[in-house]
């Protein structure tokens, strides 16, 4: 075969790899974790009215009083929101101070929610249009960031706080805190 | 009590499924499902609308998607552009908190030289085989 005749073959073995590529793309799991690009900036300032009937509204125009705390994107429809109910409790029980925010929510509801999985919130703020969740670059429910005593974001964890995240939560906090 | 069985089980298989997990209760936003009453403003948006990907399905833009948190999205874009913000300008807002990864739309950055160098390597290759065809016809000719 002449070295004419070969070069005529190129354009089909580019168009296979081309197949190749694009079907191994095709099969991928395509869902990416977002990560927020929030992370060492300050928490954005909102207002959020009161989430539920016992803890008193969010401001995060608020945040930096000196300490480290944890902003708890939650909300009573999330199923994962009460899988790591238990974990923040347990938080909450070690010192950890936690602010919510119930996204897409209703009072009624978040109390409800509270009564069933444990209140271990100071404020909870009501943010019924995923306002502030976009200032966060937060693209989920739960997730929670850990703020420091300036008000700057340190650290987000996405997804629900199992048992084995809690120590990495504290470490957080405790880098937070310097 | 064999039969009654088996129609208990058909009843059972022919009721309607309930959603895994409602993702909310809530009304949507006022604007995520309602258009702009200006025409250019809606068409400013809904174009901007069509380039931002979703972040709960990510395979969608928020205007094909109907996930709760894409309806906010579309909300507070609407309200934005009838606030008179320009959609790039709300394009660079998002990406600034979610990175580039949320707009479709491609950015300048390095990684994607190659993407925009393409259509000219493409261009250029073409041109030479057209070139290189036209001169051997025309020396064959000769």
């Amino acid at each position: 075969m002449s070295k004419r005749s070969l070069i005529l073959w190129i354009p089909l073995l580019g168009y296979l790899v081309f197949l190749a590529i694009a079907s191994l793309g095709l099969n991928r799991e395509q869902q990416t974790v977002i990560q927020s690009r929030m992370i060492g900036k300050p928490v954005p300032g909102i207002d959020l009215p009161q989430g539920s009937s016992d803890n008193p509204a969010l401001s995060t125009k608020q945040m930096a009083d000196g300490k480290p705390r944890l902003l708890n994107i939650f909300a009573s429809w999330c199923v994962p929101c009460a899988a790591e109910a238990p974990q923040l409790t347990q938080l909450a029980q070690r010192g950890v101070r936690i602010d919510g925010v119930a996204i897409r929510d209703a009072r009624g509801d978040v109390d409800a929610f509270l009564a069933r999985h444990g209140n271990p919130f100071q404020r909870i703020g009501l943010d019924a249009r995923s306002t502030l969740q976009f200032y966060l670059g937060s693209s989920g429910v739960p997730e929670t960031f850990v703020v420091d005593g300036k008000g700057v974001i340190r650290y987000q964890h996405i997804g629900a706080i199992g048992p084995q995240d809690i120590e990495t939560i504290l470490q957080n906090l405790k880098e937070a805190q310097s | 009590m064999r039969p009654g069985l088996a129609i208990a089980l058909l009843v059972a298989l022919a009721a309607p499924s309930l959603p895994v997990s409602a993702q909310t209760a809530l009304p949507p936003a006022p604007y995520a499902n309602r258009q702009l009453d200006d025409p250019a403003q809606e068409a400013k948006a809904n174009a901007l609308m069509h380039t931002i990907r979703c972040l709960t399905c990510q395979s969608q833009s928020i205007a094909d998607s109907d996930a709760s948190m894409a309806a906010d999205m579309r909300s507070e874009i609407r309200e934005r552009i009838a606030r008179g913000e320009e959609p790039e300008h709300i394009r660079a807002w998002l990406i600034e908190r979610y990175g580039d990864w949320i707009s479709y739309k491609p950015t300048a950055e390095p990684i994607l030289w190659p993407l925009w160098a393409a259509p000219l390597l493409l261009l250029g290759a073409g041109g030479g085989l057209v070139f290189g065809r036209m001169k051997t016809r025309g020396s064959r000719k000769a």
